[in-house]
């Protein structure tokens, strides 16, 4: 009796060791012979121009790999008619699938739905289109706001003054943190907003606002912020001869490194985390699992790229100056991306890379 | 076949040089496209490849009758992508205002045409400024890119009529319709001879103010076909969607064998040029040249018309 109990015990452990190893699985249907394209709506700025490298870099290793038999880029500069044409013209290159990053929620459209009809996988990223066909892999910007005050909150035990520095007013992305920093902050009620200025994503912008602020706010326990701004919200202070508060980072070389000299002088603890470019290899595997028969989600949301103390030195290195940190995805990482959509798991993070 | 034995026969070479030689290149393009794609020579792949010319067509067509009056429209992007907006806010749920406000904007291009005259203002600096009007109007309606084109208007360039695909039949109506109106016409003739002499039409005993107006409100229709069909492509409206359009529509005409100075214009080259510059990105996106290129590739292409044009013309103009 103990004997065939503690088998079966035995059975069901292995059963669900095996279940767990199942529901990571990559899906292995052949695409050796597929083409996986990318169309860019624009290629004009740093930002936009590391994407087509990262994309390139895993493309043509796929190839070399055997994984897929071609790729392709385009890009579009700014213009959707454009865009639409280069879609159009994939459609009829024979591409198994195409990835997007669109000029439009909406403009693309008729070039998506025509790409579907031909039977062709279409991975919206890092943005997205209306028309249903098409896959989107995105992040969600009202979590970043949330692990921003979450953190924040945990280092000020739950309460001090708040300075929010926003991005672009008007952009949509610039409203999606912010508010996903208001209604976390609504959990903490002893967390006071006590000024907010706009940085357009930019040191230099951010340093000039947040000095002009400066002079009129009381005390400041923490910078909270939306990437690009950290390191310039942090000369602003360093010049004020205020007290330096906890600034959140967003990956940015000029960030980690001011970051690093801090933490190394007295101890400065913050978080830094930030979109990657290279969102595009993401897409790519995305795509390449669609194609090997992987049931994948519509709606795939990936995880912002966070950075603690303990990584911080691992991306520091591999960050090149003026650039911003930017991990390798891996088919298997993004796996695991798809199948924590899939299970509603919390999304797993990005390894540091090895030293 | 007895076209080209017939153009052999000396002179009419040279007259017929400038609609022929734009044909000639949109049948090299067309044979390139075809060697590097062959899965374009079906309904679908032409359909596919040719679709996001038709509402260039209709803005070269607009174009040239502004061309026809010795003009130069430089709103036309501008006011394709107005007309987008209004199609994808208004048309669906309120068709009633939507269509007002289309139709009263065609009116204000006949008035231009009027005013350009009567105050003998330069077209080149008041299509300019109409430019900067239709695109705060359209900002205004539609600050961002989205909405949504009504059904009917999606489903047209959708549609799969027999023997060839929907782009092929436009093209073909559209030169039918404007050889006969514009070019054989007694109505057509007295139409362009307002831009290539307007002295003689006032001696003859007609109001050119009336006829440049009518040009005018004729390029407007065609605008507004121009900026119905890119929404119902995109299914959406974008104040910025069609800039390019200005100078692609100017370019379609030169092409197809209009000139500058009035009066000279050719329906068919005007449409056959529109669909040459959006194949030319096409054949350069298959040999896989970036698309920063295109751009300086299209242009390169216009001027080597232009020169092979000026060749074979000789010096007779």
């Amino acid at each position: 009796m103990h004997l065939s109990k503690s088998l079966s015990l035995g059975v069901a452990a292995i059963a669900l060791l095996c279940a767990n190893s199942v529901m990571a699985q990559v899906a292995d249907g052949d695409t050796s012979t597929m083409k996986i394209g990318f169309s860019n709506s624009y290629s004009g700025n740093s930002f936009r121009q590391v994407m087509n490298q990262s994309f390139e870099a895993i493309a043509k290793q796929a190839v070399a790999d055997g994984v897929i038999a071609d790729y392709g880029m385009v890009s579009a500069n700014n213009n959707v008619t454009e865009q639409a044409g280069q879609i159009q013209n994939m459609i009829l290159e024979g591409y198994d699938a195409i990835a997007i990053l669109a000029g439009s929620d909406t403009a693309l459209n008729g070039a998506v739905r025509d790409a579907c009809d031909a039977g062709i996988t279409v991975v919206v990223f890092a943005g997205t289109v209306t028309e249903d066909c098409a896959y989107n892999v995105n992040y969600n910007w009202a979590s970043m706001g949330k692990q921003e005050i979450d953190f924040v909150a945990g280092q000020l035990g739950d309460k001090g003054n708040l300075l929010e520095i926003r991005g672009i007013a008007g952009d949509s992305t610039d409203k999606d943190i912010s508010d996903g920093l208001h209604s976390a902050a609504e959990a903490y009620p002893d967390l006071n907003f006590v000024g907010t200025v706009y940085g357009q994503w930019t040191s230099t912008v951010a340093q000039k606002e947040v000095a002009t602020v400066l002079p009129t706010l009381p005390d400041v326990d923490a910078v909270v912020t939306q990437g690009g701004d950290g390191y310039g919200a942090a000369m602003a202070f360093a010049a004020s001869g205020r007290k330096m508060p906890i600034i959140i980072m967003g990956n940015r070389q000029d960030e980690l490194a001011w970051w690093k000299e801090q933490k190394d002088a007295n101890g400065y603890q913050t978080m830094s985390l930030a979109a990657t470019p290279s969102v595009s290899q993401i897409a790519f595997w995305t795509a390449q699992q669609i194609l090997a028969g992987k049931d994948v989600p519509k709606k795939v949301e990936v995880p912002l790229l966070t950075i603690n103390g303990d990584d911080l030195d691992a991306w520091l290195a591999a960050t090149p100056v003026g650039g911003v940190a930017n991990p390798t995805y891996t088919q298997d990482l993004v796996v695991k991306m798809i199948d924590a959509n899939k299970n509603g798991d919390p999304l797993p993070a990005t390894p540091a890379p090895n030293q | 076949m007895t076209t080209m034995s017939a153009a052999l026969a000396g002179g009419r070479i040279r007259r017929l040089t400038p609609v022929l030689l734009p044909l000639l290149i949109l049948v090299m393009l067309v044979g390139l496209v075809f060697v590097l794609r062959p899965n374009t020579m079906s309904y679908m792949g032409l359909n596919l490849l040719l679709k996001l010319s038709v509402p260039l067509i209709f803005a070269a067509l607009s174009q040239m009758l502004i061309i026809s009056q010795g003009d130069l429209d430089l709103s036309t992007g501008a006011y394709v992508g107005f007309v987008t907006c209004i199609s994808a806010v208004y048309l669906a749920d309120q068709p009633i205002l939507g269509w007002s406000i289309l139709i009263g904007s065609v009116l204000l291009y006949g008035l231009v045409g009027l005013v350009t005259w009567l105050r003998r203002l330069p077209s080149i600096v008041v299509t300019l400024g109409m430019s900067f009007v239709w695109l705060g109007l359209a900002l205004f309606i539609l600050p961002s890119p989205g909405g949504q084109a009504p059904d009917w208007l999606v489903a047209l360039p959708r549609l799969r009529p027999a023997f060839m695909p929907f782009p092929i039949w436009t093209a073909i109506v559209c030169v039918i319709v404007l050889e006969f109106g514009l070019m054989r016409s007694s109505a057509g003739v007295v139409l362009r001879g307002a831009g290539g002499n307007p002295q003689a039409m006032v001696r003859a005993g007609w109001s050119v103010a009336g006829l440049r107006a009518i040009a005018y409100l004729l390029a407007g229709v065609c605008a507004m076909i121009s900026g119905l069909l890119l929404s119902g492509l995109t299914t959406s409206g974008a104040p910025n969607i069609a800039p390019s359009y200005t100078l692609l529509s100017i370019a379609s005409v030169i092409l197809g064998g209009g000139a500058f100075v009035g009066g000279i214009v050719s329906p068919f080259g005007a449409v056959v040029g529109a669909i040459t510059l959006t194949l030319v990105s096409s054949v350069l996106t298959f040999l896989h040249v970036p698309s920063v290129w295109q751009i300086g590739a299209q242009g390169g292409l216009l001027i080597l018309v232009l020169l092979l044009r000026g060749l074979l013309k000789g010096d007779d103009q």
